[in-house]
């Protein structure tokens, strides 16, 4: 499978006007690929993620292609994207394990979904069964209700049915944010292993927890104010970032073993920009300490080796990286 | 000196209360001016209530929380007023912890009212200022503004300056940098402990490993109401003895190692709490106790 | 080009809430024509006393006269030659009366009630949910009727107490409901390590959160007092001492002035009594839309 993403624009449509969630996205997930899509509230990666499926709808679609295997996906228009629902394209959406029906039993939900989507239950029930029994559930759980399953249980729930048919892409949007860290780290494996046994073939996963996707993820794309920051292997945006977004913020993390004593963080001042009317050039001027006159013009996505930036000092300065110091703070 | 003893809450649940829910356990720990104590533990550990037992926000079913040797909970009015100029909190949800319907300003307004009746506007609003900038917050941003108007972090933020507009000596976060983004979490971190080196006593419950062990002088780590491991933060982090705190080290996601591919920790089906009494501490080194069992 | 990077988004003017309720609610078709509605009753409820040339139980007009401008009896008279006009503006005020008397009494046991079930909850939530079903389940009727036997005289004023003290329980209980959900929000804890009391932080952080919602119930109790008030005196529980509307109602119909086809009689005071509580659940309606942004149309 492949899926082709060219320049998408989504917009959302509110009382003071458009709001540039999307303003341009243009990659690849190739088959096999987990794909980790990492930034902070506000970015647009839910709304990249969304808008693949076309689940909300408030969204506007304002430009631009999704190729997955070779077919277009009329993402602009809610009843032509249903046939490739769950079949091709499948999501786990942010707050999906709060959001079970507490009135229905798992087994009768999931029954009532597939009728839903045109899949015939019995034909997938032993196919269930297995996956309940690989990612650690009991067979009981088809007749707990909701509320009898701790957090990790549902996620896991979730993802099972997201994925009970085989999709081509799964996109799985902020599943581990709200887990403890144990059962994030045994949802995250189970990504992993989802891919990896071919229940699905490509992974679109999307979260803030870079960390995390250090540990399942390919690639990592980083978003910004609605464009695409960087793209790249996950060990090269950890190890060495090239846009001055990513290295601030891959710098931010504290991780076990570093203490305030011996080496203190810093963040990133200031907000991103509004996006009812974003600045023109680069999104990331204000707070980037690298700006310099020539990012009043927006940077092109430059791609190289597999790897991608959209930023004049990166793709300027192959050999030396300029120090973030200088400028900083 | 804060210090918690023997402290267990016990919730009643269900029709008419008859079910009981235990959320924390025998717990025992000091709190001491001019350190940062990390409360770490995960969901249904009882961190929050901890936090909230401590603010008098409900009382303990069992044992006592005193305050430079006071039982807090012989406070009535006056007494828990002035408890309050010393113990202060931050919660969660910076969203949440405004009334939506009104500035900002309400806030402190609040606190003036019922602990400065007597200063004047001039002297108020230079000390507003100052705590403003104690916690890198410009006043022009920031007041007359409402809720919906700042950002998560100014949010939090505004609450930390509100809690040193008393001159209060502990101050319980609780998980007050959750729901911030990545790159303003660092700074309000940082504000915290640049806090302790004023002199300030915080107690920093969390569930993020890597936070605690970034700011924290020492270390308590919770599980299902009881305290199973406790020290020195490096003791702790470094020489973590308890197989809990072992499986919780393995499960952080780090940056530059994977993951040991070993089994998962979650056990398959909910189980209820089995525990009837807490384990005792003991002690595997100076600064350094462990539940036994 | 300049290149001074251009600023963030200048910080938003903060919009006042009330200015932009306001905004919303001038354009609000239903609000504007339930609020005109109940006003333009209201203002003949006022005046209209002034313009009655005789008294609202005084006989001496023609028997069963039909509307006529002829020694002012614009409505007609009864048929005992009482005129229908002074009755009717006379019982057009009594219905605000006791709307806003019974309204008024309901709302504020109500909130005191729901306010401090929802607030302290426990022991003292049960009590006062048993209290409210209790009250709720009394059979209003019976009880009215029990009343009526001891009292020789019955007022106005007896009336909307008594509408007041029963009619409060699913106000009580919707009040409640909200007070759990914004208690559970963290600026309540705030607000109690700032020091502050129980009853100041019901009155002032949790009462403006739900000012819409209180303001709502109040038309509703008070279109609902007067739905009861009028059913009360329809079957002969009304104020002894003076007409109403629901009275006029009573009395048309033991007169059999449908049967004798003296409209004049009935008409007025049924249009009037649906035109009011009407136009006030229209004016609820609009005023939701209005506090619910989520219900106005783009």
């Amino acid at each position: 499978m492949s899926l082709h993403v060219d320049d998408l624009r989504v917009y959302y449509r509110t009382l003071a006007g458009d709001v540039k969630a999307l303003d341009g996205a243009t990659f690849d997930v190739a088959d096999g690929e987990i794909m980790g899509l990492a930034g902070e509230s506000g970015c647009g990666k839910s709304t990249l993620g969304k808008s693949l499926i076309r689940l909300d709808g408030r969204m506007r679609y304002a430009g631009g292609h999704v190729v997955l295997d070779g077919k277009e996906l009329p993402i602009w228009d809610d009843e032509a994207m249903n046939p490739f629902r769950f079949h091709n394209v499948s999501i786990v959406p942010q707050y999906a394990m709060s959001a079970l029906n507490p009135t229905r039993k798992i087994g009768r939900m999931i029954g009532e979904l597939l009728r839903a989507r045109g899949a015939d239950p019995r034909t997938v029930e032993s196919e269930l069964a297995r996956r309940l029994d690989l990612v650690g559930l009991e067979q009981g759980v088809l007749g707990l209700y909701p509320i009898e399953l701790s957090g990790g249980m549902k996620q896991r729930v979730v993802m099972v049915i997201s994925t009970l048919l085989d999709p081509s892409l799964l996109i799985a949007d902020e599943i581990t944010s709200a887990l403890d860290v144990s059962t994030q780290k045994a949802v995250a494996r189970m990504l992993v292993e989802f891919r990896d046994r071919g229940f699905v073939k490509s992974m679109i996963v999307i979260t803030h927890d870079i960390a995390v996707l250090y540990q399942v993820a390919d690639t990592i794309l980083v978003m910004y104010a609605g464009k695409l920051a960087e793209k790249a292997s996950a060990e090269e945006i950890v190890s060495s970032p090239k846009h001055p977004y990513t290295r601030l913020l891959v710098s931010s993390l504290p991780e076990v073993g570093v203490r305030y004593e011996e080496k203190e963080l810093h963040g990133i001042p200031g907000r991103p920009p509004s996006l009812l009317t974003p600045p023109t050039g680069c999104r990331f001027r204000d707070r980037c300490p690298l700006a310099t006159a020539r990012c009043a013009q927006e940077p092109p996505w430059v791609e190289e080796n597999g790897r991608g930036v959209a930023c004049w000092e990166a793709a300027s300065s192959q050999a030396a990286r300029p120090s973030l110091v200088a400028g900083a703070r | 000196m804060l210090s918690l003893d023997h402290v267990s809450k016990t919730y009643h649940v269900g029709a008419f209360g008859r079910g009981r829910l235990t959320a924390v356990r025998d717990v025992s720990f000091e709190l001491r001016p001019g350190e940062v104590l990390s409360l770490i533990g995960e969901s249904g550990s009882g961190k929050s209530t901890i936090g909230r037992l401590i603010l008098r926000l409900m009382a303990p079913s069992v044992g006592s929380i005193t305050y430079e040797d006071v039982d807090i909970a012989d406070f009535g009015g006056r007494a828990l007023k002035e408890y309050y100029r010393h113990v202060q909190g931050v919660f969660q949800d910076p969203f949440s912890s405004y009334n939506p319907i009104f500035k900002v300003d309400r806030v402190f307004g609040m606190l003036r009212a019922e602990f400065f009746p007597r200063v004047g506007s001039e002297e108020w609003r230079a000390r507003l200022e100052a705590a403003l900038e104690s916690v890198s917050l410009n006043p022009e941003d920031v007041l007359h503004k409402f809720p919906h108007q700042l950002s998560g972090g100014q949010l939090q933020r505004l609450l930390v300056a509100r809690a040193l507009l008393l001159e209060i000596r502990y101050l319980v976060a609780d998980e007050i940098i959750s729901m911030l983004d990545a790159s303003t979490r660092i700074d309000v971190l940082n504000l915290l402990a640049d806090l302790k080196g004023r002199g300030l006593g915080v107690l920093f419950i969390t569930h993020d490993l890597s936070l605690g062990n970034y700011i924290s002088d020492r270390t308590v780590i919770l599980r299902h109401g009881c305290i199973v491991e406790m020290g020195e933060t490096g003791k702790v982090f470094g020489d973590a003895r308890h197989p809990y705190t072992q499986d919780l080290l393995a499960s952080v996601p780090l940056l530059h190692e994977k993951w040991a591919s070993n089994g998962d920790a979650e056990p398959a089906t909910r189980r209820s709490h089995e525990l009837v009494e807490a384990p005792p501490l003991v002690p595997v080194e100076d600064g350094h106790l462990v539940a036994a069992g | 080009m300049s290149a001074v990077a251009a600023p963030a988004a200048a910080p938003a003017k903060p919009v006042g809430a009330v200015r932009e309720s306001l905004y919303f609610a001038l354009r609000n078709r239903k609000l504007v024509f339930g609020a005109s509605v109940t006003g333009a009753m209201l203002l003949f409820a006022i005046f209209g006393p002034l313009f009655a040339r005789h008294g609202p139980l005084a006989y001496g007009g023609d028997l069963s006269l039909a509307p006529t401008r002829h020694g002012g009896y614009w409505f007609g008279t009864t048929l005992q030659g009482q005129d229908v006009f002074a009755q009717f503006v006379t019982g057009l005020r009594l219905a605000f009366i006791v709307g806003a008397l019974g309204g008024g009494i309901a709302s504020a046991i109500a909130m005191v009630v729901g306010f401090t079930a929802g607030y302290r909850g426990g022991i003292v939530d049960e009590v006062l949910n048993m209290l409210t079903n209790v009250v709720l389940v009394i059979p209003t009727f019976a009880l009215l009727l029990v009343i009526a036997a001891y009292l020789s005289v019955r007022g106005i004023l007896t009336e909307a107490v008594f509408i007041g003290l029963t009619s409060w329980p699913w106000a009580a209980r919707a009040l409640r409901a909200q007070t759990f959900s914004l208690v559970s929000r963290d600026f309540v804890d705030l607000a109690r390590l700032s020091g502050r009391s129980s009853w100041q932080i019901i009155f002032k952080e949790i009462a403006p959160n739900m000012s819409s919602y209180l303001f709502m119930m109040f038309i509703l109790l008070f279109g609902g007092a007067i739905l009861i008030a009028a059913t009360l005196d329809f079957i002969g529980l009304g104020p002894s001492n003076t007409i109403s509307l629901g009275m006029m109602m009573q009395l048309s119909v033991q007169n059999a002035a449908l049967q004798l086809h003296l409209w004049w009689w009935f008409l007025p005071p049924g249009l009037a009594l649906m035109t009011i509580v009407g136009s006030l659940y229209v004016m609820n309606v609009g005023l939701d839309e209005v506090f619910n942004p989520k219900l106005r149309e783009m």
